[in-house]
Order: structure tokens, then sequence, then C-alpha cells
């Protein structure tokens, strides 16, 4: 089984992707099992959908965290896309989905991103990390997880800014 | 000055170890040049032309003797004996050792510098008013607010990754010397008729291949949400501003998209999830910015005596004379000046600065102005906290020294970006018009005589050295291979900013001395009185300029 690295550790991942419908998201099959389905067959699916519960969702960079909105709070996984590294958008949607939408479930970043944003993710609320584009050494990432421990801005991990502690 | 504490010193150590790892993942092929990019623009480093090229922040310009002396220790031991000191108050140099830039940084974060966002896609350094807490016409101290917004922004994890690059400016003063009407965002420091703090906040200014002037977004913000508002702006770029296109990724293309009414109106519904939290400034934290920021140890002095000695040594002596006026300023303490050191002396590229030089201005700063200085955005250094009757003593040495060439705010104060002789994105060279300009004006009376001229450069449309802002504005173009100039003008940075209108049709390098001098002899032919060039202009218009420079030759 292919491996992520999740709340600081290599463990086996057992979700599976579903891509971006070609046809119409109402009617993509989703199958059995943990399924990370894209926002818009979430959207269209979802009276059937939420009855499971192995259902993730995963946004695009352009997907705003609006869009799921408060449906993140009863979701066990919500995964956003990073379509190339340069790409923060995903930076804004985690915060948001965790600062403003109160998701407290496995917040994923998956796609091409690379290992040195992974400090600047966890901040914004990212737990887990599954690098679906490069090829890449789960035990080397780790090292960069906390390549900072002390953060001036207020964030997800520590929402007190530096100077409201500095004192 | 701000100093760091062990919070602030720990984070710059993390900085350099990843930075660090990095560059020797790099080395070694672990990450590809693709990947590598981001990571070393975010610590200021560049691939250019003839080798990478460092860029330093010096935060809103302030730097002490220290600082400067390790400056110069590592133009001389790292590269060629010279730096330069960009228009963003920051200073670049030229020739590094890609595996010797892991070590630069670790020396320079010893002295409490770094180069960290000093490029790349993310908030860049805070620039800010070179006469701060000493200018007579301030009227709240901006510097507290820069450093609050450098920590803030320094490592922000949400905002490392932007469609584009990010730059803020704030101003204090009456009349504005940051520029804050062309950068990302700009903020006047103001306060309000209750006396208290806060700032007006424009957004979407910026120069560039698109040059606009920022929107007015709020009239005033209560100082303690400085941070949550600006957070609440780049939340808003973050997600919207355009990834597809580089050339249109700036937040001023985003603003002008939606206009400046619905982008406040974003912004405000944004800040208003925000501003309650706990990124509100305390009063504590403000008052901790403050503490660094407080006056130097003063003399009570006899201003109207101290002032009648400088008088007595300017009639004695016409080169101290002459450069009072032009290098040294008012003070908002009796007794007391603010000095301009030139790095704009004929055959110098603009803002070039030599090791031996650096120390030099060290030694100034120790001896006659309490041992800090700052960088220009014209390029130039500021011994802010001069007593005049040290004034004619400091003027020797810097004449000593090359530094005081009479020439702050006149056409040969010339802005200028490194151009062609080093950048890899220059259309033309710059330095070389800038110096031919110099020669065809080296009559310092007769640039006396013409008041305040801004003169800007840039060799290509990206617009380092301004050239939209400049009374005069340079731009090198490139046709067929062949390196041209473009000229513009009625440009302003000031308060009333304004962007310079294209004369017309562009210039070889050697005529450009020729044409400068036509532009001055028709500024001089219908200026009034006292009036400067740029208030002809806006008066006159563009024709009569137009007619003399492209009269044709019978
Ligand atoms: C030598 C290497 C340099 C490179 C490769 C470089 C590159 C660029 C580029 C690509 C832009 C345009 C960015 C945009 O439109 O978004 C830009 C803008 C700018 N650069 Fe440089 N630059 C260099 C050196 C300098 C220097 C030496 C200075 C100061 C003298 C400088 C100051 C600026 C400023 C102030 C702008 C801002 C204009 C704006 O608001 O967009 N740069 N630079
Ligand atoms: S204006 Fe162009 S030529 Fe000059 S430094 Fe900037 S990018 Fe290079």
């Amino acid at each position: 089984m292919p491996k992520l690295i999740k709340d600081g550790v290599i463990t086996p991942n057992e979700w599976t992707l579903l891509e971006k419908p070609e046809g119409d998201a109402a009617s993509q099959e989703v199958p059995a099992g943990k399924v990370i389905v894209p926002l818009t067959v979430w959207q269209a699916q979802k009276e059937t959908l939420q009855q499971r519960n192995d259902i993730g969702v995963w946004l695009d960079s352009g997907e705003l965290a609006s869009e799921l909105g408060d449906d993140a709070k009863s979701l066990p996984l919500v995964a956003v896309h990073f379509p190339l590294f340069m790409d923060g958008r995903g930076f804004s949607t985690a915060r948001l989905l965790r600062e403003r939408f109160g998701f407290t479930g496995e917040l994923r970043a998956i796609g091409y991103f690379l290992r040195d944003q992974l400090c600047y993710l966890r901040r914004c609320g990212v737990n887990a990390f599954e690098f679906t584009h490069n090829e890449i050494s789960l035990e080397d990432a780790l090292e960069s997880l906390n390549d900072f421990t002390e953060y001036y801005q207020a964030s997800v991990d520590q929402p007190l800014p530096l100077f409201r502690r500095r004192h | 000055m701000y100093i760091y504490d062990e919070y602030d010193h720990n984070i710059l150590r993390e900085r350099i170890a990843q930075f660090r790892a990095q560059t020797g993942r790099f080395l070694d092929g672990d990450l590809k040049p693709e990947e590598f990019l981001p990571l070393r623009l975010q610590n200021g480093l560049y691939v250019q032309r003839l080798a990478p090229m460092l860029r330093i922040n010096v935060p809103y310009g302030m730097i002490n003797s220290t600082q400067l002396r390790r400056l110069a220790h590592i133009a001389r031991h790292y590269d060629k004996g010279y730096c330069h000191v960009t228009t963003r108050q920051n200073i670049q140099f030229n020739w590094p050792d890609l595996t010797e830039v892991p070590d630069i940084l670790a020396e320079l974060a010893e002295v409490q510098m770094h180069g960290t966002q000093s490029s790349g896609n993310c908030i860049r350094n805070t620039t800010s008013d070179p006469f701060a807490g000493v200018a007579e016409d301030e009227q709240v101290d901006p510097r507290p607010y820069c450093e609050i917004i450098r920590q803030w922004s320094s490592f922000h994890p949400e905002f490392a990754f932007l469609p584009r690059k990010f730059k803020i400016a704030v101003t204090g003063s009456a009349s504005d010397r940051a520029a804050v009407h062309v950068h990302d965002i700009g903020l006047e420091v103001l306060k309000n008729e209750a006396g208290e703090t806060g700032f007006r906040v424009y957004v979407g200014g910026g120069l560039g291949r698109t040059p606009v002037i920022g929107s007015l977004i709020r009239e005033f913000l209560p100082e303690e949400h400085l941070l949550s508002y600006l957070e609440a702006i780049l939340r808003i770029y973050n997600q919207s501003g355009r990834r597809d296109n580089k050339y249109k990724a700036r937040i001023k293309i985003l603003v002008k998209a939606v206009t400046a009414e619905v982008f406040a109106a974003q912004v405000e519904q944004e800040w208003n999830h925000l501003k309650d939290g706990y990124t509100r400034l305390t009063r504590e934290e403000i008052e901790r910015a403050r503490s660094f920021f407080t006056s130097p140890d003063y003399q009570t002095l006899d201003g109207k005596a101290a002032q009648a000695d400088v008088d007595d040594q300017a009639l004695q002596n016409v080169g101290f004379a002459k450069w009072l006026r032009r290098n040294v300023r008012g003070h908002r303490i009796p007794g007391y000046a603010a000095v301009t050191l030139s790095l704009k002396p004929t055959g110098v590229a603009p803002g070039d600065i030599t090791d031996t030089q650096l120390e030099r201005i060290a030694d100034l700063a120790d001896e006659f102005s309490f041992g800090e200085a700052r960088t220009t955005h014209e390029q130039n250094i500021v011994l802010a906290d001069v007593r005049k009757s040290d004034l004619f003593a400091l003027w020797q040495k810097a004449d000593t020294f090359g530094f005081a060439t009479a020439n702050i705010g006149t056409l040969t104060d010339i802005i200028c970006c490194p151009g062609g002789d080093f950048c890899s994105l220059a259309n033309a060279k710059s330095i070389p018009i800038a110096e031919a300009i110099q020669r065809q004006f080296d009559d310092l009376d007769y640039v006396y005589d013409l008041g305040d001229l801004n003169l800007n450069i840039s060799g290509c449309m990206n617009a380092c050295g301004h050239h939209h802002v400049g009374h005069i504005g340079i731009l090198g173009v490139d046709k067929k291979g062949e390196e041209f100039y473009q000229v513009q003008l009625g440009g302003s940075s000031s308060n009333d900013t304004s962007l310079g209108d294209v004369l017309g049709p562009s210039f070889s390098a050697a005529d450009m001395p020729v044409v400068i001098q036509k532009l001055i002899d028709v500024f001089i032919s219908n200026r009034t009185d006292e009036e400067l060039f740029i208030d002809t202009y806006r008066r006159i218009g563009a024709a009569p300029f137009k007619e003399r420079v492209y009269a044709k030759a019978h």
C-alpha cells in the first residue's frame, strides 16, 4: 500500500483518490471503501454521499474553502490539491477550513508540493501529506516538518502570535 | 533601532539551517533547479547574467555601524569589494559564489541581517522614509509599524507562495518620501482628529510593465488592526490574484479588474472575520515596538546659535555652503541636522559602494550619528542625527571619502538600476547612460539652478529604476538587438504621484546626453522664477519638449 506522512509519522494510505469526472458529476460512480471525491461530485451527490462515513472531499487550488463550507465539519477527511508547488492558494484554503469552518478531521495536501513546504503547510493546519506527483523519500521529508520551531504569526498550530507570548 | 531577542535569533538560525540544507540538496542533485528556485529567491539569491546576485534586506532602511562593517567584510571576503544600494533600500551583492551563500547568510545573521523574502513571490522588505523619526514634517514615526510588519510577514506560512511579489511601504510624514502610491500596499500612518493613531491604506500601486497608482481603500484604520487588515488583503490576493499569467499577477491587476470599491468591500468582509482575533495588536506590543525607536541621547543645544555658526562657516567656504544646501536637511531637534551622503559621484554606478566606503560610513555614523545610518530609495545613505556644530567636520571627512558630492535631489542624483551590465532581463545598459548624463551636466552651479529634478533610469520595463515616476524617466528598449532609450516626462513618486508620459520615438545611447540637454533647455526657457521641472512640464505639457527634441536638422 502506498504511504504518506500523517501526524508526523509515515503510515499506509487507506484512501483512494477519485479524479475529476470528465462528464456529469452527478452520474459519476463513487466506489465503495474510503474515497476522496472531487468537490463537484460531493456537491452533486451530497444527499447519498452524506450517508457514508468513508467519504472525503478534495478541493482543487481554484476552489475556495467556502465552497465546501460547513459541510467540512461532518467529513473525516478533506484534501487540498496543489497542481504545482508555486500555487499557494491551498495554504489559505487549509487555514480557512480549520479556522473558519471548524474542520477537525484529516487535512491532507495532495499533488505537487515540496518537502520544503511541509512546515508552512503544517502551520496552516495540514496534518497529512501525500506526494501524489513527485518521487520523494518520506523519511527525508519528515525532517522538513519542523524546519521552524518558533514563529512570529498566529496560525492553526499556534493561534497566539509571538507578540502575545513574548512578554 | 530594533534589537533582536532570543526569539528573533532562533528563528533566523533555523532559517539558515534550512537554507543550508536546501542548498546542499540542490548541489547534490536532490532538488531540481526549478524546485530550488523559489527557495533560493526567498533567501535573496537570484541567478544573474554573470553570477548569482544576493539581496540583503535592510529593514525600512535602518542599519547600524556594526552591520555596515559586516557588509564591508562580506564585500571584501566573498565578493569583488563592492555592493549596491537598491531602490527598495536593500543591499545587493553581485558576485557571490552559490556554495558560499549559506555562510554569508550565517555571518549576516550574527549582526541581525538576512536576505529572507528579499525576492520571490512573497511579502518583501517593508520600506519607509529615510528621515523617519527626525523629519520636521513627521506626524507619527512609521518605523515601529514597519518592524511589526516585518515580524508578521517574515516566514508567514500562508503567504510565501503568492501569485507574485508583494511590496509594502509606510510613511508617517506630510510629504511622502516612501513612494507609498506605487506599492502593492502603501500605508500612511497618521493621527485622526480624536488623536488616535491609524493608517490610510492604499492598495494596488506598482511599477513594472503595467504602472498603476494605488487606490485608497480605507481612510482610517485604527493601529491595533494593522496586521489583521493586512492579512485580509493578502488572503484575498492569494486566493483571487491571477496565476495564469505572470505579467498579470500583481495585486494591481486584481484591484483594477474588480474595481477598488469591490476590492475594498471584499477586504472589509474578510477582515470582519479576523479583526478581533489574536492577531489584533495589543497596546503592549505597540509600545514594545515603539521602545526601540526612541530618541537617541540628544543634547540640549541652542539651535539658533548652532545655525549661526554653520552660516558663518558657509560664508567662508563655498563648497561647504553648496553641500549644506543640497545634502543637509532640517531636524526636529534644535541644533541637529540630517545629512545625506551621496552615492552618485560622476563615474561610479549610482548606488554602488565599496568595502572601504562601507567602513568609512560606519566610522562616520559612530562619530557623528549615534552609530546608525539609513539607506534611501534614491540609493544614497543618510546620517540622520548630526549635531550642526559637527557638520563642517563631517563634510570634510565625507569629502575625503567621496560621499560629499553636493547633488542630492538634483539632475545628477540619478536613480538607476543595474541594467545590462549585470541583469539578465535587461534590454539595455543603464549605468553608462547615467554616467554620460552626469558628464553632460558637470557644472554643479548650473545643476543647482535647475532645482529638484529626479531623473530615473531602468534597463527594461520591469522598472527597477522607477523610470515611470521620474520627472524625467529613461527606459532601455531593444530594437532589433540594438539598445535604445525611450524618454518619459512628468512622473513623480511624491504626494502628487503621477506616471510619466512617453515623449516619442526612442534614441540611441550616444544621443541621450544631448536629448536630456534639449529637454533642460526647453525647461529653462519656459520656467517661471524658481519653478521646478515637473511643474513647468505640468503647466506647458509635452508639446514644446517634443518639438525641440524631434526637430529636424535643416
Ligand atoms: C539584478 C537583478 C534584478 C532582477 C533580475 C530584477 C528583476 C525585477 C523584475 C522581474 C521586476 C518586475 C516585477 C514585476 O513586474 O512584478 C522588478 C521590479 C523591481 N525591481 Fe528589480 N531586479 C533586479 C535588480 C533590482 C535592483 C538593483 C533594484 C534597485 C535598484 C531593483 C528594484 C526593483 C523595484 C523597485 C521594482 C519594482 C517596480 C514595481 O513596483 O513593480 N531591482 N525587478
Ligand atoms: S529594470 Fe530591468 S534591467 Fe534594470 S535591473 Fe530591473 S530587470 Fe534588470
